[in-house]
């Protein structure tokens, strides 16, 4: 049967496609774990602070943390550790960077998933306008819109946010993914606070935190959005140049049909790439908005880990990163073949 | 019968011309894509101009907190003194946007020079020869296209710091860095479709030289890529430059005056309801970004040929003379 | 065979507004197909009759004008809004193209292009009998069931135009315009799409537009045929007439340059196809035509009968009265240099 036939060769590319993502992966730890070491300047007595830390003391850890191996009994263990789940741990307060994630992760999955959907919502919702009514002004407008907004940088948005709605308008958060009451009452089992709210019945806490969520999830979705009207829209403008939807108008089918049924469901197909594309913008730009609304995410992390100069915990914490637009990617491209037929070996 | 014979043409007849046919379509694009391009190039020739003339035209230096003996206010809001008022330190904030202005466009452009003479070579190389080179440098450059641009400026910037400190040499190295992978994968996409034109192929049978082959063909095809793509890459890097300045991986604020540092500053002033310090530079930057970005999507929507559009004359139907009617008639 | 033709066009004219001047793709056609027939447009590339064929449907590229008339059921299409037009297109009159390979969507099965196509011309069909039509038709053109639900790149060349074939007929429409339908497709595809086109009237009563250059699928599959240069019909007649005894001189050079087996030496028509922004005056081939009279270089010719049914435009023909005095004599012109060619 033609089903069956199409579920194997589904699955053959899934195989393919899974066995390419080793050597990826390979290379990106490679290459995080190469940068660290071969970096000029000695970590340990960096992170501690550079002053005059004894000698004695700076072996301590080295030996530790197994700085003091040779480099590539080093590597070995570090790949070994990585897939046992272990990320390293911090220089600074020891404290391991899957604690980290744990603690962390939620808040940032939190914020990038709420954003991902503002900019998907206006995004493709405004870059299949202009492109359908290409040179109108719907278009331009649209399209300077996109250009403008992805003109802003993060902070300059959560800047001007944060004056407006907190200072002079007072209506929205501007701080934090929950006010201190909240936070006392809030069970937490998956540290998703929205789901926890949600869970829980807790009706208050819900409100409180979708409060906290606007300003930088707007902010960053907004930001992101730009990317996705540019190129949706360049996509239908390409697509209602292809061959067969000439072909469908002169069989008579509706303008509308035509615009619908075949230019924006083919120019949505990339849709999926382009998000796996843009969540490298989306966590990038994570780092700066939990760094503005002072959101308690694993970049926010990042960058005091970084303050500090601790090369373990910033080694740990971009490894993850990496390895989840890996995993990201991988999952895109399934949904990819699955929608699309041509794209199966 | 003589065959008339074409005149021999001058070299620079020839490049004049080509270039006539690049600026071509310009002219021949219609309505908002020139608007685009002319609107963009203004407000980016507006930015080059304060970044060149800033010593002549900023009224105060990028640090200068006093002048005369006497010292400036502090965070004093916009005043006939100080047009966008003054910050924590007493620096003017014009001033501090203005030379911000040459930061800005000096170090992105150092950056987009230093990641164009890596990665464009290395694509043409790459893409040309394939092989085990190839296909090395891909999976490289792949995984490092992957990863979010901030996190590896981020780190790169991080790991400079500890050694040369972090300036401006700092976060172009950053910078370019990043951007490498993308002119790298543009650059090698493009040979790899060109490698099998016809005319490629044609010149490989008369046995030209590879080199020769990648100079005359390919090199000119790509480089034609390069501007759209460059002035995009520039209104990124811009971007990406003040995030780093922003969380304190850019400029060193005793070396000069940065966009994104100054709005690093301006967060505590924003809890007092203070809104020059954040406003004035955050706009700067909003203006030159999409300033570029103007004159990237114009240059792309007038030369993509995908995206092209032509001019169309309305056809007038009477103006052709009517045909004399007359009844068909048997011939002879 | 009724009387009444299924299509008249009269003095049809398509033009291009480019910034260079006026394309004068189609220059005042006039032509009848009748029911169930099958009419041959057949002429150089560049010459306008694709824009002829999507003119009558009205398929035209933005910057394109027409002006004239074409008639079919009473109405001049011509005038008709885009919402009639693609009330129209589909049920009463077809178009295939010459580009099999993308011009079904990828994303959609065989299935649902015409479950989409008769959803929207026949609502009242029930699941059931769009299944049945769908199947019948693609029978017909040989396409078995058993891959209708298949997607588009799942099917070769000539496999998709026949697809695209049977997509124009389920809808049984009274007439179908082929732009070079095989064209792209191999010599043995051809023949198969030739018979399945030739059958039409056959099968479905539908008559054909076939546009091509190909003087052999003229002269297998169609029943008339028109010529056509620089944008107007020089000829039109039964197609075995007007091979046998050609009436237009390029109509007969047409013919001495198809190669066949017999072919000892190669025969070409000197100079190129003229620019339609700026044809020559007087009769467009004019600057080509080896029976060249001094009032050809001036005077448009006129339609006249050099046989029954029969059509030519050509001062050869006369008609006498509208030559003046002494430009019947041949004219004198500089040889076409090399160089002008191509």
């Amino acid at each position: 049967m033609a089903a069956v036939a199409q579920g194997t060769s589904l699955k053959s590319y899934l195989l393919t496609r899974l066995v390419l993502v080793v050597p990826m992966v390979l290379i990106l730890l490679t290459f995080v774990f190469l940068l660290m070491r071969v970096a000029p300047g000695d970590p340990i007595s960096a992170a501690l602070g550079g002053h005059n830390v004894p000698q004695s003391v700076i072996d301590q850890i080295k030996h530790r943390l197994g700085f003091d191996k040779p480099l590539w009994q080093q590597y070995v263990e570090y790949l070994g550790n990585i897939f046992r789940g272990n990320f390293g741990t911090t220089i600074t307060d020891q404290r391991p960077v899957s604690d980290i994630i744990l603690t962390n992760g939620a808040a940032t999955l939190e914020l990038t998933f709420f954003a991902m959907i503002v900019a998907l919502v206006v995004g493709v919702f405004v870059g299949l306008l202009a492109g359908r009514f290409r040179d109108t002004s719907v278009d331009v407008g649209g399209r300077m819109f996109g250009i403008v907004i992805y003109a802003m940088p993060v902070f300059f948005i959560g800047l001007m946010a944060q004056l407006l709605f907190g200072s002079v308008l007072g209506w929205l958060p501007t701080s934090g993914r929950a006010s201190p009451i909240t936070q006392a009452t809030l069970q937490t089992h998956t540290n998703l606070f929205v789901i926890d709210s949600i869970y829980d019945r807790n009706w208050g806490a819900l409100k409180d935190v979708m409060l906290h969520l606007i300003l930088p999830a707007v902010t960053l979705g907004l930001v992101t959005a730009g990317v996705f009207i540019r190129l949706i829209r360049v996509n239908v403008i390409r697509t209602m140049k292809d061959d067969y939807i000439e072909a469908a108008r002169a069989r008579g089918i509706r303008e509308r049909d035509v615009v619908y049924r075949h230019a924006f469901k083919n120019a949505l197909v990339p849709v999926i790439t382009v998000i796996g594309l843009s969540l490298a913008l989306l966590l990038g730009g994570a780092v700066v908005t939990e760094t503005t609304f002072n959101w308690p995410g694993i970049g926010h992390e990042l960058v005091l880990y970084l303050e500090n100069r601790d090369y373990s915990a910033v080694q740990g914490i971009v490894v993850v990163f990496g390895l989840v637009v890996v995993f990201v990617s991988l999952v895109i491209d399934f949904v990819n073949a699955f929608i699309d037929p041509r794209i199966r070996y | 019968m003589a065959i008339p014979v074409q005149p021999i043409e001058s070299p620079f007849r020839r490049r004049a011309r080509g270039l006539g046919r690049a600026v071509g379509p310009i002219r021949e694009a219609r309505g908002f894509p020139r608007l685009m391009l002319y609107i963009g190039a203004g407000i980016t020739l507006l930015f080059v101009l304060l970044a060149l003339l800033a010593p002549v035209i900023s009224p105060y230096d990028f640090d200068q907190y006093q002048s005369g003996g006497h010292r400036f206010p502090q965070l004093a809001s916009p005043s006939s003194g100080h047009w966008m008022g003054t910050t924590v330190q007493s620096t003017d904030v014009m001033s501090r946007v203005i030379w911000g202005a040459q930061t800005e466009l000096k170090v992105v452009f150092i950056s987009l020079v230093f990641a164009i003479t890596v990665g464009v070579p290395l694509g043409l190389l790459s893409g040309y020869f394939g092989g085990k080179l190839d296909r090395g440098l891909v999976l490289v450059m792949d995984a490092l296209y992957a990863f979010p641009y901030l996190l590896l400026a981020i780190v790169i910037a991080f790991l400079l710091s500890n050694s040369i400190g972090k300036g401006v040499l700092t976060a172009a190295i950053a910078i370019s860095a990043t951007y490498v992978p993308l002119y790298f994968r543009v650059v090698r996409n493009q040979v790899i479709a060109l490698r099998e034109e016809s005319y490629v192929e044609a010149a490989r049978a008369l046995g030209a030289k590879p080199l020769t082959i990648i100079r005359k063909y390919v090199f000119h095809n790509v480089v034609q890529n390069v501007p759209p793509i460059a002035t995009l890459n520039a209104a990124d890097a811009i971007l990406l430059l003040t995030a780093l300045g922003f969380l304190g991986y850019g400029i060193q604020p005793t070396d000069a005056a940065e966009w994104g540092y100054d709005s690093s500053r301006a967060v505590s002033d924003a809890a007092s309801g203070i809104w020059w310090t954040a406003l004035f530079p955050g706009i700067a930057i909003v203006l030159l970004v999409t300033g570029l970005t103007l004159v990237g999507e114009g240059l792309n929507e007038t030369m993509n040929p995908v995206l092209r559009r032509r001019r169309v004359q309305r056809v007038n139907f009477d103006q052709e003379p009517e045909p004399p009617i007359v009844e068909a008639v048997e011939g002879s | 065979m009724s009387d009444a033709p299924v299509l008249s066009v009269r003095d049809l004219r398509v033009h291009y507004g480019t910034v260079r001047g006026t394309v004068r793709a189609v220059d005042r056609v006039s032509f009848d197909i009748g029911a169930a027939e099958v009419l041959g447009l057949v002429g150089e590339s560049g010459c306008g009759k694709s824009t002829l064929g999507r003119g009558v449907l009205g398929l035209l590229p933005e910057g394109a004008a027409s002006d004239g008339q074409v008639l079919y059921g009473g109405r001049n299409l011509v005038g008709l809004s885009p919402r009639q037009l693609s009330g129209l297109r589909g049920p009463e009159l077809g178009l295939i193209f010459q580009e099999p390979m993308t011009r079904l969507n990828p994303l959609l099965r065989i299935e649902d292009h015409f479950k989409e196509t008769l959803e929207q011309h026949e609502p009242q069909l029930t699941e059931r009998e769009i299944r049945q039509r769908s199947l019948e038709t693609l029978g017909r053109v040989g396409i078995p069931p058993t891959r209708f639900r298949q997607y588009p790149h799942e099917f070769s060349g000539g496999m998709r135009q026949r697809i695209m074939i049977a997509l124009a007929l389920v809808l049984r429409p009274k007439l179908l315009v082929a732009d070079e339908p095989t064209t792209s497709l191999d010599v043995i595809v051809e023949a198969q799409i030739l018979a399945i086109l030739a059958d039409l009237k056959r099968n479905f009563g539908t008559a054909l537009l076939l546009i091509t250059h190909n003087l052999g699928i003229i002269a297998e599959a169609c029943d008339r045929v028109a010529v056509m240069y620089a944008g107007k019909i020089v000829e039109d007649g039964p197609a075995r007439d007007v091979f046998a005894d050609p009436a237009h001189p390029y109509t007969r050079e047409l013919l001495r340059s198809t190669i066949s087996l017999e072919t000892t030496e190669l025969h070409s028509i000197p100079g190129a196809p003229p620019n339609l922004i700026d044809p020559p005056a007087g009769c467009h081939f004019h600057p080509r035509c080896p029976d060249v009279m001094r009032v050809c270089s001036w005077k448009q010719p006129i339609d006249v009968a050099p046989g029954p049914d029969r059509r030519v435009q050509c001062w050869l023909h006369g008609p006498e009265a509208e030559i003046p005095p002494g430009e019947a004599a041949g004219l004198e012109r500089e040889e076409i240099a090399v160089a002008d060619e191509a």
